[in-house]
């Protein structure tokens, strides 16, 4: 995915904005017009704006604390030249971390991920739309369904691996997950498949069964193939509050995780929790979901995210 | 930086401890840390501002008198908001009343947790209010939906229906209610598809269904790991189709879940129930008061008493409790205990209702699943009644004919005898607690 489908996921950001018309407080553009003088009031109203996008009020403090140091510094006296400073301070925090995924770097074997994160994020849905992005560049691609816990997890993956075109790899309901990603793996590696996908239980982090049962899935696929997992990825839901930062922070001490996909950006959540996980763990953000449909997967950019983040309808 | 509200609020009130009088300033300072705590927790911005505001009036207006220290008084006072807040007083209860089937419609966005929350209502609506439930799948869009509530239904013994292939929800609506006379069920529980609450045209099927069925409740069933987004979930839910409850899912995990209050704010709507896990069984009724307390740091006590009386038999209660104050716990006991654990719910759910144990070092390494516990009792039936009473004497030889006979290894054994010398270790601390007012005695009653 190039820089060209910029524009498409920004449009489509946009419109779900404009949906929500009258849902949303006030955005920054109205307070920030130009000729208002920089007063403690508008720096309340930032706060909000920066709080009720879940940027978190330790995140929001680090930030304003910043702008208040860079106007003073350059002896701002205009509101209206505070957006561009305060979108340039995000885009920063987040640039350094945006990193598509890439699956080179498997050497002959094919590449192994590993999708996790807790219940109802959305685990299912972005690795149905991860397969059929690579399988449509003609990879072939192998969805292994270690989520063997949760009723119908199996079905529903297997519906949208089919319609990626991947082949199936699954075992029963409570069979033994590892074992799943274990003949994935072998499936692959025996019929020079390019990718593996395996879909993982979706559990709160504060089960320790659960972060038991994935360490044991990654330790089995790495005995299997050096190396693997080459990318795990954690699936956030984009309208998670303050605990999407628990999570990845827990996840993250327990299995390494190398890429992080936002889900359900396509709603009126902003995500803005992200801004604190870049800033606290630096974990690579690959992916935004933006939408049900197969093709509702983009690379993420932070320079659109953060577009999003302060735009409002217009 | 990252502690819970309730850590946050015990500190906000520690350095209240031990004043004179409460201030002006102490009452401004007080509140400044709730504020952060409950921004920090997911209370939307505005539902906070509004919080603070009418909680300092009633600090300000408020004597301190010789009965309650400064900090008690600032506790009450917030306390006492977030349950009026969050509904306190109010009744909660479903409304089924009317004629049979009585409709009852669950809503929500994707994720948030309907099927299973579906399963569970059935399962609560059967064994607490003597219902004829009858789970109804109306989400033709997500693969395998329909697949998940059969399950749940099969796995409960609960009767589903099964839409023809192609079939719309509306024309679900339409066929089931006659399905549902000729069967004999009192109660539809309609699982509709997850969708966005700014999608207006899933919304303006919502809206169609509710007006062909008529539901005696439409409860919104929301994620209680949700941020600020949950006013804007609630509000777009509430205006399309007027919800009549709310439903809090996923409250097992660490989540500060501010959402409640949020949601509570801008619908007014009650919240009826909570999610405590995922076996179909981990649901409550929703106690505003409780979750106050919980939010506070002053325990689910009484939810953890409840669960309690419902698992254990009395007598080997009172009969535990004296062994705990004599200290005479034995391995027989412990595995009686785990048997009863097993009805409970999860040990880590029950051990986080109790204030202060979660702290306690040692516990986290300590958590039984299933399969464990089926081990466990294997391995304490293969023991002797010498073995079980006095563990110290099994040595190596005894715990390979043990391991062998319970069909496990010596590790296993090994593993048992740690964990048994661990909970009478923590027990024995539970018991020195016990004199400030978390008492063995709990589970008695």
């Amino acid at each position: 995915m190039g820089k060209g489908d910029k524009g498409g996921i920004f449009q489509r950001l946009r419109r779900g904005l404009t949906k929500t018309q009258g849902l949303l407080i006030g955005g920054v553009d109205d307070l920030l017009r130009p000729g208002r003088g920089m007063d403690e009031a508008l720096y309340q109203e930032l706060e909000e704006v920066l709080i009720v996008a879940d940027v978190g009020a330790e995140a929001t403090r680090r930030l304003l604390e910043g702008i208040r140091r860079e106007t003073k510094k350059q002896g701002m006296t205009d509101a209206h030249d505070i957006l561009p400073l305060l979108r340039r301070e995000v885009s920063e925090i987040l640039r350094p971390y945006e990193a598509p995924l890439s699956i080179k770097g498997a050497g002959d074997g094919p590449f192994v991920v590993m999708v996790i994160g807790v219940n109802g994020v959305g685990k299912t849905t972005t690795i149905g739309k991860l397969a059929y992005r690579f399988t449509s560049q003609g990879k072939k691609v192998v969805v292994g369904a270690a989520d063997t816990f949760r009723a119908a997890a199996i079905e529903q993956l297997e519906i949208w691996s089919d319609r990626a075109g991947a082949h199936f790899v699954k075992h029963g309901s409570g069979a033994d997950p590892s074992a799943v990603a274990f003949d994935a793996v072998k499936a692959a590696q025996a019929k020079q498949y390019d990718l593996v996908f395996i879909d993982t239980a979706g559990r709160l982090h504060t089960k320790e069964n659960l972060m038991e049962e994935l360490k044991r899935i990654k330790r089995i696929v790495g005995r299997e193939l050096p190396h693997a997992p080459h990318e795990i990825l954690l699936v956030l839901d984009a309208t998670t509050g303050q605990n999407a930062i628990v999570q990845a922070r827990t996840f993250h001490q327990a299995l390494g995780v190398t890429g992080i996909a936002l889900a359900k950006l396509d709603g009126t959540a902003k995500g803005g929790i992200i801004v604190a996980i870049a800033q606290e763990l630096g974990i690579p953000l690959r992916l935004v979901g933006v939408g049900e449909g197969i093709e509702d997967l983009q690379d993420f950019f932070a320079e659109v995210f953060v577009d999003a983040l302060f735009s409002r309808a217009s | 930086m990252f502690e819970t509200l309730t850590e946050r609020l015990d500190q906000v009130f520690k350095k209240l401890k031990g004043r004179g009088k409460l201030t002006e300033k102490d009452i401004k300072d007080a509140l400044r840390e709730v504020r952060l705590a409950l921004l920090e927790a997911d209370v939307n911005y505005t539902v906070v501002k509004d919080f603070i505001a009418r909680a300092e009036e009633k600090a300000a207006g408020q004597e301190v008198t010789k009965s309650l220290t400064p900090a008690q008084l600032v506790i009450k006072i917030v306390h006492q908001e977030l349950i009026t807040l969050m509904g306190g007083g109010e009744n909660n209860s479903l409304k089924l009343s009317g004629p049979s089937p009585i409709p009852i419609m669950l809503v929500g966005l994707q994720g948030s947790g309907k099927t299973t929350t579906a399963g569970k209502l059935a399962g609560y609506l059967r064994d607490n209010k003597k219902r004829r439930p009858y789970l109804v799948p109306a989400d033709p869009y997500r693969p395998a939906a329909i697949e998940q509530l059969k399950k749940l239904g099969e796995s409960l013994g609960i009767d589903c229906y099964t839409p023809a292939s192609g079939e719309d929800p509306l024309q679900t609506v339409a066929k089931v209610r006659e399905q549902a006379r000729e069967k004999d069920f009192d109660t539809l529980i309609f699982d509709t598809a997850g969708r966005l609450h700014i999608d207006e045209e899933l919304m303006e099927e919502l809206r169609a269904i509710k007006e062909l069925m008529n539901p005696q409740e439409i409860l919104l069933v929301a994620d209680a790991m949700t941020g600020q987004d949950a006013v804007n979930v609630a509000k777009g839910f509430n205006d399309a189709v007027g919800i009549t409850g709310i439903i809090l899912t996923k409250l097992d995990g660490d989540a500060r879940g501010g959402a409640a209050l949020s949601i509570k704010a801008v619908t007014q709507r009650p919240i009826k129930f909570v999610g405590i896990g995922e076996k179909l069984d981990a649901w409550e009724v929703f106690h505003p008061d409780r979750m106050a307390s919980r939010i506070l740091g002053m325990g689910d006590v009484l939810s953890l008493i409840e669960k309690t009386q419902a698992a254990f038999d009395e007598r080997q209660a009172e009969a535990l409790e004296k062994k705990l104050r004599k200290d005479e716990f034995t391995l027989e006991d412990f595995r009686d205990q785990l048997l009863q654990i097993k009805k409970m719910g999860s040990l880590e759910d029950i051990l986080g209702m109790i204030p202060g144990l979660g702290k306690l070092k040692g516990i986290k390494a300590f958590r039984p699943d299933e399969g464990q516990l089926v081990r466990l009792e294997a391995i304490v039936d293969s023991m002797t009644a010498t073995e079980r009473r006095i563990p110290r004497i099994i040595n190596g030889s005894r715990r390979l004919r043990i391991a062998k006979g319970s069909g496990t290894t010596v590790q296993d054994v090994n593993r048992l005898l740690k964990q048994f010398s661990m909970t009478k270790k923590m027990l024995k601390q539970f018991n020195k607690r016990g004199g400030k007012g978390i008492s063995p005695a709990m589970f008695a009653h």
